[in-house]
């Protein structure tokens, strides 16, 4: 079987084939490394595999869309805390550190997308005006530049949405173990951000917010109810939660909730954070 | 990019097409291993472990049920016994994760269902639950392996349903390695002894995990259609 040569003749037909399955250019062909090891039989499943991903359904997002999608969250994320950490809202110096830590990582996450696009990476200009964003949200949080707890609020909100943005894009990179991997290790890494802002908050005085999501919206804020719609799911796989022996009774719908975080879909995240100026 | 990892990503294929037609073949295969390193046991099941079976979805969601077990076992002690000096706000959301935990387990075990490995008896024989740095630096060590594990094996999972179930818990086990970090040591949640320098979480593989697993546990986790099995 000639697998190159099936390559490249996709490729004379579809010049953007190598894009949409492999961030790096060339990548499929590198298949050939594994050459000596891989199992003959493997290849053609591998491939298959490949082109299920890039062929299988038209409404599926192709792997680019799927990154370029994470990466203007990444840069809205990133300009955020730019904006907090360099501005004059009073925050305690542990607040300082944390919000200093994510921003970090959410630049690091910036350049590792961008990497992983190369030449496909959507510009940061693109967004909001000439890349600045709105995160007052058009005035709906007007003091949130000023005030610490309508900052840790939105901040909040931007990560637990983030978490719910990218479960909702896993599905689609299934078997992908460079893109998938990577995907879930920023998934991860943001939910710890987001339970450490709520930890922030708690310890703020919102006493009812906890590191984890208990039922839908538990912000406090009206305004952010979409970013938690469906949270307060208890179906899972089609097992209700609630059902299931908990330590002395049934599992709690509290702990039901809590126990599993929830996806969006990239039009429920884009038309949230639109607002902000995310295009 | 590793060749043994695509090589195995390639087999996990292969793994799902034969289910039907070779579902036994790991279990022969763990029951011979067993018979040569314990002549005396004529029959596996009498040996003192349990492996996740043959490679596809229903191996790995029973390393996640593994898993789980293990921290549900783990917080109901924790719980039943709390250490000295917790606050109230610490028993409160100790408890909470203990109930996160529970939950996990018997989502997985109900799921499942026959397909379910056994339940796992847990050895905690190595933490002295009357200590908060004690047991606290054991929660995040199963906090923290947790997350690793998840991200680590979610690209063995073909079944997108099953692939989104995982990805709805390992957030909450990192949303929980995120508080327990902070207990310990304000400002860790995302330290870079856990983040690589992309700000990413370090995934691990199957066999990381359970060798970290099977250190508190009497019943041993194999999984040796993923090259671990204990010695």
């Amino acid at each position: 079987m000639n697998l190159l040569g099936i390559i490249e003749e996709i490729e004379k037909a579809d010049p953007e084939f190598q894009d949409r399955v492999s961030p790096r250019r060339a990548a499929i062909k590198n298949i050939t490394s594994f050459g000596s090891k891989v199992a003959v039989a493997a290849l053609p499943l591998y491939f298959s595999t490949i082109m299920k991903k890039a062929y299988g359904q038209t409404a599926t997002p192709s792997v680019n869309d799927v990154l370029n999608y994470a990466l203007k969250l990444e840069y809205l994320e990133a300009a955020f805390y730019n904006a907090g950490v360099s501005s004059n809202i009073s925050f305690s110096a542990t607040e300082k550190s944390y919000l200093v830590t994510i921003q970090g990582h959410e630049n690091a996450h910036v350049k590792f997308l961008q990497t992983a696009l190369g030449s496909a990476a959507v510009a940061q200009n693109t967004q909001g005006t000439n890349g600045a964003y709105d995160f007052t949200a058009g005035g709906t949080f007007s003091d949130v530049l000023t005030n610490p707890d309508t900052f840790f609020a939105v901040a909040q909100a931007f990560e637990d949405t983030g978490v719910r943005a990218y479960k909702g894009q896993a599905g689609f990179l299934v078997g992908n173990q460079t893109i998938l991997t990577a995907a879930l290790d920023i998934h991860s890494a943001e939910a710890r951000h987001a339970s450490a802002i709520r930890q922030l908050r708690r310890a703020r005085g919102a006493s009812t917010t906890k590191p984890w999501i208990v039922g839908a919206n538990d912000t406090g804020l009206a305004a952010v109810n979409g970013n938690y719609a469906g949270e307060d799911n208890v179906s899972q796989g089609g097992v209700t939660i609630t059902s299931l022996n908990g330590v002395s009774d049934n599992v709690s719908s509290s702990a039901a909730t809590a126990a599993f975080d929830e996806p969006l879909t990239s039009a429920q995240v884009v038309a949230l954070v639109a607002p902000f100026g995310v295009k | 990019m590793k060749t043994e990892t695509q090589l195995e990503n390639g087999d996990v294929n292969m793994a799902r097409r034969s289910f039907l037609r070779f579902a036994g073949a790991g279990v022969a295969a763990v029951g011979a291993l067993s018979m040569a390193s314990c002549k005396k046991d004529k029959n596996p099941q009498n040996t003192n472990g349990v492996d996740i079976g043959a490679k596809g979805d229903l191996a790995i969601l029973n390393y996640a049920y593994a898993l789980e077990q293990l921290e549900a076992a783990f917080y109901i002690n924790v719980a039943a016994h709390i250490y000295t000096g917790a606050s109230d706000d610490e028993i409160k959301l100790l408890t909470d994760i203990r109930d996160h935990e529970v939950a996990h387990r018997e989502f997985f075990k109900t799921a499942l269902g026959k397909n379910a490995i056994k339940e796992l008896t847990p050895n905690f024989s190595s933490i002295d639950f009357s200590s908060r740095t004690a047991v606290l630096t054991a929660a995040k060590a199963f906090e923290d392996t947790g997350v690793s594990a998840y991200n680590g094996a979610g690209y063995f999972i073909q079944n997108p349903d099953y692939l989104l179930i995982a990805g709805k818990i390992v957030s909450v086990e990192a949303r929980h390695a995120s508080y327990i970090r902070n207990l310990l040591n304000p400002g860790s949640f995302a330290d870079n002894t856990i983040l690589d320098p992309n700000g990413m979480d370090k995934p691990q593989t199957i066999g990381q995990v359970l060798s970290i697993a099977n250190s508190y546990l009497t019943t041993k986790v194999n999984a040796f259609n993923y090259g671990y099995v204990v010695s």
